[in-house]
C-alpha cells in the first residue's frame, strides 16, 4: 500500500468535510441568517451541519478500510472506520436532537463547535501516532470545553465547562508528559515503532510511570475513577445536548484511541515482566469505576446526575472491554461503546426535550411522563432498558460480549474474570436505579398540573426514535456490527 | 346381562349427586326424592349382586380390572368377595335409613342430598376397589362431604370437630400415602393381590429392608397410623367424639355405621394381608390398645350426660371388639398357628359384629335425634323422663335397639360379640376376661339410658306434647329394628356369605 | 409442531396490537388480548397432538445468530417442554379471562401480560442457552411494570423486590453459564455441547459453575432460604400478574433447574444435591407453618407456592426418573392450582369486598353470597391439598415415591408437609368462605355482592377441567414426560432411572 499524499487527502475527507462545513455553517449565520428569528437560525445552522455530517459519512465510508496512511501515522482498518462512522452517526443525531433544545444563544457557534470537535474525534478514531492522537484529543476536547460552558444562563453551565476545562487540562499534561516519557523510552512515535522499542528487554522503570500517567489521563477523559470528579458537575451542569456528545461520541472515540494505543502500542507490556505492566492498572481502574458508578448512581435525584455515574459504571465495563481486546480483538468494545453511546444520546436528547419545556431536572420530575408524551416515554423505556442490560436490546448484547471475552482470558482466576463476575453483579444492583427512573416516568401516577402534553419537536423525534429503533435492531442481529470484525 | 355392577354400584350415587347439582331450582321434596332413590340404588345393585355371588368361589367375583394409568402401573379394579359384599350390604341399608332420618332438615335439602350421596358412593368404592390409587382416591373423597356436612348442618361447635376429623384424618392419610409410596418404589406394584402375594413370600419385605432394616417397620407404622385413626383405635380417637355429637342425625348414623367399618375394612384388606409378620410382631402392643378402646370407651361412655356423646363412646366401644378380634388372632399366629377353631369363631364374630353394630349404633343415634327433635334441641340424659308412657312405639322401637347394642341373646348384637369372646378366650383368654369389664359397663349405661329416658314419671321435656313416631321417623327405624330381630335369630344368612373366606383366612394362617 | 415458534411471535405481536388498539377502546383491547392466547394455546394443543414422544429434543428453528459468540438461534421442544408450553397456554388464557375487567390502561396491560407469556413460551422452546437466557430476563421488565402499576398491597415494593431478587438470580446464571462457556473454549452455547466440554472440567470447577447456576434458578423458584420475595411479590401482584407468576414464572425457575443446571453439571449436582434436597424439604414444611398463621387471604396462597414448589425441588433433588416426572407433573398441577387460588382470591373475592384480612372475610357469610367463588375455592383448595381426582396428587405421589429411593427421610418429612398442607387449606376455607354459618336459614341480610361474571366462570372451568382431567389421567402428560427423561443428557444425572 504506498501512503501517499492523494490517500492521505482521501483519508481525511471526512474530517476536512466537517470543517468546510463548520466554516459554511459560520459563514452562512453570520451573513445570509443574519436577519433571521433564533428559531429560523437554529434550524439553519443544524440543517447545514447536519449535511456536513452526512456529506463526511458518505466520504468516510467510501474510504472504508484502507489500510495505514501517511506512513503509518493514520490506520484505516475496520475499527478506525466502523469507528469513524459511529462518531458520525451520534453526532448526527445530538445535532437533530439541538431543535428541541432550550434557546441557547449563537447557533451557529455551537454548531460549529459540534462539528468541529467530531473532526477531532474522528481522527483520534485513526490516530496511529503520539503526536497526531495528542492533536486530535486536544482538538475534540477544547471545543468540548466550550460546549460544555455554553449555556450563559445557568451559573451551573459556566462552572461545568470551567471544571471540565481546568481539569481536562491537567489529565492534557499528563498525557502529554506521558508520551515524551514514551518517545524518550522507545525513540519513536509511532505505535508500530513504540511497540518494537518495547519488546526488546531490559526495560527502566520510567516506563512505569508513563503508563499511569497515560492511563491517568485517558482515565480523565472517559470518566473512569478515580478520574471521574468532572463527570457529574458537567453532565449535570452543561446543556443536554453537549452532554449527549460528550457521553457518546467521545466515549466511542476515547475507547478507540485507547485500545489502539494500549494494545498495538503497548501490548508488550500488558502483563509486565518484572515490572508491572498496565492490565493491572487498568484493571484498578475498571473496578473503581464499577463500584463507584454503580454506588454512586444509587443516591441521585438528579436525572443527569444519575447518568453521569452510569456513565462512569458503563465506563469501568467498557475497560475491561479493552483488558479483553488484546485476545478478543476489538469487536466487543466497539460494540459496547457504540451502543451505548446510542442508549446514552437518546436519553439525553429526553433530557432536552423536556428540559426545553421546563420539566424539573429531578427524577421524580418525570411522573406523569407517560401521559405528557408517550413517544417520550415509550423511547425512554427503550434506552433505559438498554443501558440496564436488558435483551433484547443492544445494551444486553453488548455486556454479553465484553463479559464473554473477558471469561475466555483466564477464567474465573484472572483479573479480567473476576471483574466480569463482579460487573455482573452490580448490574443486578443498577437495575435497581434504573427501574427508579422508569418508575417515575411510566408507572408514578400524576398530579392533576402535569397532565399537560408535551410537544416534541419533529427533528428530535425522529431521533430518538431512530435510536431506539437501531439499539432494538442492533440488539435482534448484532452480527450485522460484528461481521465488520470477523 | 353382562352390566359392570361394581362400577355401577359405586357410581350411581355419585350421578345422583351430580343431578341433584344441576337441578338448582329444585323444590326440596323433589331434592330428597331423588336424593332417596339414588341412595336406594345401591340396595337394589346390592340385591343383584347378592344373587350372583358364590359364597364358596375363592377370590374376588364380578370383577372389573383396566389398565388405567400405565406409567405408574395402576389399574381400575374393582372386585368383591364375603367382606365387601357384606359391607355393600350395610351401606345399602344404613345410607337411605339416614337419609330418612334427616328428612326434615330445612337447610338446603339439595345440597345435603348431593353431598351425602357422594359420600356413599365413596364409601362403595372404598369396600369395591383393590389397587390403591382409586382406593385411596374413595377414601380420601369421602371426607371431603363429611367436612361439610358436618360444618354446614352441625351443632354450635361443628366447624371445630369437622376441623379437627378432617385434619386427622388427613394427617393419618399421609403416612398412608408415604408408606404405599414406599412400597410402589420397592415393588413397583400397587394392586392389593399382587402385594399380599408379595408380602407371603417374603419378597416385599426383602425390598423394603433395601435401603435400611428398619424400613419395613417404619412404613408398616405410617400404614397402620393411616387407618387406626379411621376406625378408631385407641388412642387416636379423640376426634371421634365431637365429631358424631356435632353431626346431624343422618350423618352420625352413617359415620358410626358405614365410616367406621372403612377403617376394620381397612385393617382386614390391607394392613393384614400385605404386613402380616409386622402386625403378629405389633399385635400383642395393638391388643391393648384395642382392649383400652373397649374398656375405656364403655367407662366413658357412663360418665356422659350428653345422649350423643354417649353413643358415640360406646360406637368406641363397639368397634374396637372387632379390632381385639383380629389382633389377637394375628398375636396368636405364629409356627403351627393359631387354634383354628377359635381364630375363625374370632374373625367370624368380628365381621358379624360391623354388621351388626352398624345397624345397632345407627339405630341409637335416630333414637337420640328423634328424641333432640322432639326435646326442642336438648338431649341431655337428665332432660327426659317416661318417655315410654308418651310414646309407646318408640319406646319399643328404641329399647330393642338399645338391648341389641347391649348384646342381648336373640337379638342380633349377642351373636357377634359371642363369636368373638369365644375366639378371643381361645386366643388371648386374659384380654378377653378384661374385655369382659367392657360389657359390664356397656350394659350398665344402656340400661341406665333406658330406665331413666323411658321409664319413670313423666318428667323435663316428655311433659306435654310429645307425639309418636311419625312417618319417615317410622320407615327409617322400622326396617333396623326388623333385621335385628332377625338377624338374632337367623345370623346364618349373615354368615353364610363370608364362612368361606374366613375360613380360608384361617387356614392361610396355618400354612404361614 | 413447526407453529410452536410462532406462539413467541404471536404473543409479541399481540402484545403490540395490544398496546394501539387500547389506545382506542379498552374492549378491544381486551379482546386482542384473548384472542392472541387462545390461538397461542390451540398452536400448542395442536403441536401436542401430533407429538411423537422421543428421547431427546426436536428442533424447530436453528440458524446461526451472534457467530463470533457461537450462539446459534436454535429452538427445540420435547416432551418436558411440550407440558410447560401447554401449561402458559392455559394460564395464560385464564389470566386474560380473570383480567378482563381491567379498566385503567387497559392496553398497557395487556401488552406487558403479553409480552410476559411471550418470553415464557421463548424460555421454555430454547435449546441454546444463550436464548434460554435472553427470553428469561425478557420476562423480567415486564413482570416490574404489571406489579408496580396494576398492583395491591405494597406494590411498589413488592414489585422492586420481585424483579430484583428475579434479576440477581438471573445474574447468577449468567456468571455461571459465562464461566462453563468460557471454560469449555467459548465456542458454543447449546447444552449439548457444554455438557460435552464439562465433562472435562475440574471438580472445583463443576461444583462452582453448578452451585452458581442451581441457585439463580433456585431463587426464582422460590426455594428456602431464597424465597422472600415470592410471598410479597405475588400479593403485590394483580391477580392475572399473580395467576402468572406463581403459576408459571416460577416453573421457569425448576425448569432452568431441570434443563440447564442438571444435565451440564452432573458432578457438580451430586455433590450439592444432600444440600438441595434438605432445603426442599424444610421449605415445604417450613412455608406450610407460615401459611397456617397468616392473616392475609393471598398471603396463605403466596406461601403455600413456595411450599409446593418445594415438591418440586424436592423431586428434582432426589434425582430418579420417577422423582423428575413426577416433579414436571407437580409443576403442571401448581401452575394450574396455583392460578385457580389466586383467580378466586383476587378477583373473585378481593375485587368485590376489597378486603383479604381473614378476620373480616370471616363475618361476610361468602359462601351465601358467593356460591360459585365458594365451590371453586373448595374445588381449589382440594387440589392443592394433594386429594386423589385432582392433578396434584399423582404428581405428589411420584414424587414421594422416586424420594423415597433416593432418601426415605425425605419423603417422611415431605408426607408432613401434605399433613400441614391440608391443615392450612383447611383452615383458609373454612375462614373465609365459611367463617360465619348461621343456624338458621334466614340470617341477617348482608348486602349482594356483584355476581360472578362469564369471563370468571369461563376461567374457572378451564382450570377445573384440566386438573381433574390430569388428575384422572395423568398418562396425558406422563407419556410426554417420562420418554424425554431417557435421553442421554438426562440419564448421566439420573441413577436408578425411571421404573
Amino acid at each position: 500500500m504506498t501512503a501517499g499524499g492523494t490517500n492521505l487527502a482521501s483519508a481525511l475527507a471526512g474530517e476536512a468535510a466537517l470543517v468546510a462545513g463548520a466554516l459554511v455553517v459560520l459563514a452562512f449565520d453570520l451573513t445570509g441568517a443574519r436577519n433571521w428569528s433564533a428559531a429560523a437560525r437554529w434550524r439553519a445552522a443544524t440543517a447545514l451541519g447536519g449535511v456536513a455530517v452526512l456529506v463526511a459519512l458518505t466520504l468516510v465510508w467510501r474510504v472504508g478500510a484502507a489500510g495505514p496512511v501517511a506512513g503509518g501515522s493514520f490506520m484505516l482498518d475496520a475499527l478506525g472506520t466502523a469507528s469513524r462512522a459511529g462518531i458520525l452517526v451520534l453526532a448526527g443525531l445530538t445535532l437533530a436532537l439541538t431543535n428541541g433544545a432550550r434557546r441557547l444563544r449563537h447557533p451557529a457557534e455551537f454548531v460549529a463547535l459540534v462539528l468541529l470537535a467530531t473532526t477531532g474525534l474522528l481522527v483520534m478514531a485513526v490516530a496511529q501516532q503520539l503526536l497526531l492522537a495528542f492533536l486530535a484529543l486536544e482538538l475534540a476536547s477544547l471545543s468540548l470545553y466550550v460546549l460544555a460552558g455554553f449555556d450563559r444562563s445557568r451559573p451551573e453551565s459556566a462552572e461545568a465547562g470551567l471544571k471540565y476545562f481546568l481539569l481536562g487540562g491537567v489529565s492534557a499534561a499528563f498525557l502529554l508528559f506521558g508520551f515524551s516519557l514514551l518517545y524518550g523510552l522507545t525513540g519513536s512515535i509511532e505505535f508500530t515503532g513504540i511497540a518494537a522499542g518495547l519488546a526488546q528487554p531490559g526495560l527502566s522503570p520510567l516506563l512505569a510511570v508513563a503508563l499511569v500517567m497515560i492511563l491517568a489521563a485517558f482515565g480523565f477523559k472517559v470518566a473512569a475513577a478515580p478520574f471521574h470528579l468532572w463527570a457529574p458537575d458537567v453532565y449535570e451542569g452543561a446543556p443536554p445536548v453537549a452532554a449527549a456528545l460528550v457521553a457518546s461520541a467521545s466515549k466511542l472515540a476515547g475507547f478507540t484511541l485507547l485500545v489502539r494505543l494500549l494494545w498495538p502500542g503497548l501490548g508488550a507490556v500488558a502483563a509486565g515482566s518484572g515490572l508491572p505492566g498496565w492490565l493491572p492498572v487498568v484493571a484498578l481502574i475498571s473496578a473503581a469505576s464499577l463500584l463507584l458508578g454503580n454506588f454512586g448512581a444509587l443516591a441521585q435525584s438528579n436525572l443527569r446526575r444519575l447518568l453521569a455515574y452510569s456513565a462512569i459504571a458503563h465506563a469501568g465495563a467498557l475497560l475491561l472491554g479493552v483488558m479483553a481486546a488484546g485476545a478478543a480483538g476489538p469487536g466487543p468494545l466497539f460494540y459496547y461503546a457504540s451502543t451505548y453511546g446510542l442508549a446514552t444520546v437518546g436519553a439525553f436528547g429526553v433530557v432536552t426535550v423536556l428540559d426545553h419545556a421546563g420539566v424539573g431536572p429531578g427524577i421524580t420530575d418525570l411522573a406523569g411522563l407517560h401521559r405528557r408524551s408517550p413517544l417520550l416515554a415509550g423511547c425512554l423505556l427503550v434506552f433505559v432498558l438498554s443501558l440496564a442490560g436488558i435483551p433484547p436490546l443492544a445494551g444486553f448484547v453488548g455486556k454479553l460480549l465484553v463479559f464473554a471475552a473477558a471469561l475466555r482470558l483466564g477464567g474465573l482466576h484472572s483479573a479480567a474474570g473476576g471483574l466480569a463476575f463482579a460487573a455482573i453483579f452490580l448490574s443486578a444492583v443498577a437495575l435497581y436505579y434504573y427501574l427508579g427512573v422508569l418508575k417515575a416516568a411510566l408507572v408514578t401516577a400524576t398530579k392533576p398540573e402535569q397532565e399537560t402534553r408535551l410537544a416534541v419537536p419533529a427533528s428530535s423525534a425522529v431521533a430518538l426514535v431512530g435510536a431506539a429503533v437501531l439499539l432494538i435492531l442492533l440488539g435482534l442481529f448484532p452480527s450485522v456490527l460484528l461481521g465488520i470484525f470477523s | 346381562m353382562n352390566l359392570p355392577l361394581l362400577s355401577l354400584l359405586v357410581f350411581t350415587p355419585w350421578a345422583g349427586a351430580v343431578l341433584l347439582a344441576l337441578l338448582r331450582g329444585a323444590r326440596p321434596a323433589v331434592a330428597r326424592g331423588v336424593t332417596l332413590g339414588f341412595s336406594l340404588s345401591t340396595l337394589a345393585v346390592g340385591w343383584a349382586v347378592l344373587r350372583r355371588f358364590d359364597p364358596a368361589a375363592s377370590g374376588f367375583q364380578l370383577v372389573e380390572r383396566r389398565p388405567w394409568i400405565e406409567a405408574l402401573n395402576i389399574h381400575y379394579f374393582l372386585g368383591l368377595d364375603g367382606l365387601s359384599l357384606l359391607l355393600v350390604l350395610l351401606t345399602g341399608l344404613i345410607a337411605p335409613a339416614g337419609l330418612l332420618a334427616s328428612w326434615r332438615e330445612a337447610r338446603s335439602p339439595r345440597m345435603f342430598g348431593a353431598l351425602f350421596l357422594v359420600l356413599q358412593g365413596s364409601a362403595l368404592g372404598v369396600f369395591l376397589a383393590l389397587d390403591f390409587f382409586h382406593w385411596f382416591l374413595f377414601w380420601e373423597l369421602s371426607l371431603v362431604p363429611v367436612f361439610f356436612l358436618i360444618k354446614l348442618w352441625g351443632g354450635e361447635n361443628a366447624g371445630r370437630a369437622a376441623y379437627q376429623f378432617v385434619i386427622y384424618t388427613i394427617g393419618g392419610s399421609a403416612f398412608l400415602l408415604l408408606g404405599f409410596a414406599a412400597v410402589f418404589a420397592a415393588t413397583g406394584t400397587l394392586d392389593f393381590g399382587q402385594l399380599a402375594t408379595l408380602a407371603a413370600n417374603g419378597t416385599l419385605n426383602a425390598r423394603l429392608a433395601h435401603l435400611g432394616n428398619f424400613w419395613p417397620q417404619v412404613v408398616f407404622v405410617g400404614v397402620l397410623l393411616g387407618v387406626a385413626v379411621k376406625v378408631p383405635l385407641y388412642p387416636f380417637h379423640t376426634w371421634l367424639p365431637p365429631a358424631y355429637a356435632e353431626a346431624p342425625t343422618g350423618v352420625s348414623m352413617f359415620l358410626t355405621g358405614v365410616m367406621s367399618k372403612m377403617g376394620v375394612y381397612a385393617f382386614l384388606r390391607i394392613l393384614w394381608p400385605i404386613f402380616p409378620a409386622p402386625l403378629h410382631a405389633a399385635a400383642p402392643c395393638l391388643l391393648v390398645l384395642a382392649l383400652a378402646g373397649v374398656v375405656f370407651g364403655a367407662f366413658a361412655a357412663m360418665r356422659q350426660t350428653d345422649l350423643k356423646r354417649m353413643v358415640a363412646y360406646s360406637s368406641v366401644n363397639h368397634v374396637s371388639y372387632c379390632l381385639l378380634a383380629l389382633f389377637a388372632v394375628s398375636a396368636a399366629s405364629g409356627p403351627g398357628g393359631p387354634a383354628s377353631g377359635a381364630a375363625s369363631a374370632a374373625l367370624g364374630g368380628a365381621l358379624l359384629q360391623m354388621f351388626n353394630h352398624g345397624l345397632s349404633a345407627a339405630a341409637l343415634f335416630l333414637c337420640v335425634g328423634v328424641l333432640e327433635t322432639r326435646a326442642g334441641g336438648r338431649r341431655g340424659l337428665d332432660d327426659f323422663g317416661g318417655v315410654r308412657a308418651a310414646a309407646p312405639v318408640f319406646a319399643g322401637l328404641c329399647g330393642i335397639a338399645l338391648f341389641s347394642s347391649l348384646g342381648l341373646p336373640g337379638l342380633n348384637g349377642f351373636v357377634g360379640e359371642f363369636f368373638i369372646f369365644r375366639g378371643v378366650f381361645g386366643l388371648a383368654p386374659w384380654t378377653a376376661a378384661i374385655a369382659c369389664l367392657g360389657l359390664f359397663a356397656t350394659a350398665y349405661f344402656l340400661l341406665t339410658f333406658w330406665q331413666r329416658v323411658f321409664h319413670g314419671p313423666r318428667a323435663g321435656a316428655a311433659v306435654g306434647n310429645w307425639p309418636d313416631l311419625r312417618g319417615v321417623e317410622l320407615a327409617s327405624l322400622v326396617p333396623l329394628v326388623v333385621l335385628m330381630l332377625l338377624l338374632g335369630v337367623l345370623p346364618q344368612l349373615l354368615t353364610g356369605l363370608f364362612n368361606p373366606l374366613v375360613a380360608s383366612w384361617v387356614a392361610a394362617l396355618a400354612h404361614s | 409442531m413447526n407453529a410452536l415458534p410462532c406462539t413467541i411471535y404471536v404473543s409479541f405481536a399481540g402484545a403490540l396490537l395490544a398496546l394501539i388498539a387500547g389506545a382506542r377502546s379498552a374492549t378491544l383491547a381486551r379482546v386482542v388480548a384473548l384472542a392472541t392466547a387462545v390461538t397461542a394455546l390451540v398452536m400448542t394443543l395442536v403441536a401436542a397432538v401430533h407429538f411423537v414422544p422421543a428421547a431427546g429434543l426436536q428442533t424447530l428453528v436453528d440458524r446461526p445468530w451472534v457467530d463470533s459468540l457461537g450462539v446459534r438461534y436454535h429452538l427445540a421442544v420435547d416432551g418436558i417442554s411440550l407440558t410447560l408450553l401447554v401449561l402458559t397456554g392455559i394460564a395464560a388464557t385464564a389470566g386474560v379471562l380473570f383480567s378482563w375487567n381491567i379498566g385503567e390502561r387497559t392496553g398497557e396491560f395487556f401488552a406487558l401480560f403479553l409480552a410476559l407469556i411471550g418470553g415464557v413460551y421463548g424460555v421454555f422452546l430454547s435449546a441454546d442457552v444463550f436464548v434460554f437466557f435472553v427470553f428469561y430476563e425478557i420476562a423480567i421488565v415486564p413482570k416490574y411494570f404489571l406489579v408496580a402499576r396494576w398492583g395491591s398491597t405494597n406494590r411498589e415494593y413488592g414489585a422492586m423486590k420481585l424483579v430484583l431478587y428475579s434479576f440477581a438470580g438471573s445474574a447468577l446464571v449468567l456468571a455461571g453459564l459465562l464461566w462453563a462457556y468460557a471454560a469449555g473454549g467459548g465456542k458454543s452455547f447449546a447444552v449439548s455441547d457444554l455438557a460435552a466440554a464439562a465433562v472435562h472440567f475440574s471438580r472445583l470447577q463443576q461444583l462452582g459453575m453448578f452451585g452458581l447456576v442451581f441457585l439463580g434458578f433456585a431463587v426464582l423458584a422460590g426455594m428456602f432460604p431464597f424465597h422472600t420475595w415470592a410471598p410479597t411479590g405475588h400479593v403485590a401482584a394483580p391477580t392475572a400478574a399473580s395467576m402468572l407468576l406463581a403459576g408459571v414464572v416460577m416453573k421457569l425457575g425448576a425448569y432452568g433447574c431441570l434443563r440447564v443446571a442438571l444435565p451440564l453439571f452432573p458432578v457438580g449436582f451430586a455433590y450439592w444435591q444432600p444440600v438441595i434436597g434438605w432445603l426442599a424439604v424444610v421449605g415445604i414444611v417450613y412455608a406450610g407453618v407460615i401459611a397456617l398463621v397468616q392473616d392475609d387471604f393471598k398471603f396463605v396462597i403466596g406461601y403455600s407456592s413456595v411450599s409446593h414448589m418445594g415438591f418440586v425441588l424436592l423431586g428434582l433433588a432426589a434425582a430418579n426418573g420417577r422423582a423428575v416426572s413426577g416433579a414436571v407433573l407437580q409443576m403442571f398441577s401448581h401452575g394450574i392450582i396455583a392460578g385457580l387460588l389466586f383467580a378466586v382470591v383476587g378477583r373473585m373475592v378481593y375485587d368485590r369486598t376489597h378486603t383479604r384480612k381473614l378476620a373480616d372475610l370471616r363475618k361476610m357469610a361468602l359462601y351465601r353470597r358467593l356460591p360459585f367463588a365458594a365451590g371453586v375455592f373448595v374445588l381449589a383448595g382440594l387440589a392443592s391439598m394433594g386429594l386423589p381426582g385432582f392433578s396434584g396428587f399423582p404428581a405428589e405421589f411420584a414424587i414421594l415415591i422416586g424420594t423415597w429411593k433416593t432418601s426415605p427421610l425425605w419423603a417422611a418429612i415431605a408426607a408432613l408437609g401434605v399433613l400441614v398442607a391440608a391443615a392450612f387449606t383447611l383452615r383458609v376455607i373454612q375462614v373465609s368462605f365459611f367463617g360465619t354459618v348461621t343456624v338458621t336459614p334466614q340470617g341477617p341480610e348482608l348486602p349482594p355482592l356483584p355476581p360472578i361474571t362469564l369471563a370468571e366462570r369461563a376461567g374457572a372451568l378451564l382450570l377445573i377441567a384440566t386438573t381433574v382431567l390430569i388428575g384422572l389421567k395423568p398418562d396425558l402428560l406422563l407419556d410426554w414426560i417420562v420418554p424425554s427423561l431417557q435421553s442421554p443428557l438426562f440419564q448421566s444425572v439420573l441413577k436408578g432411572g425411571g421404573s
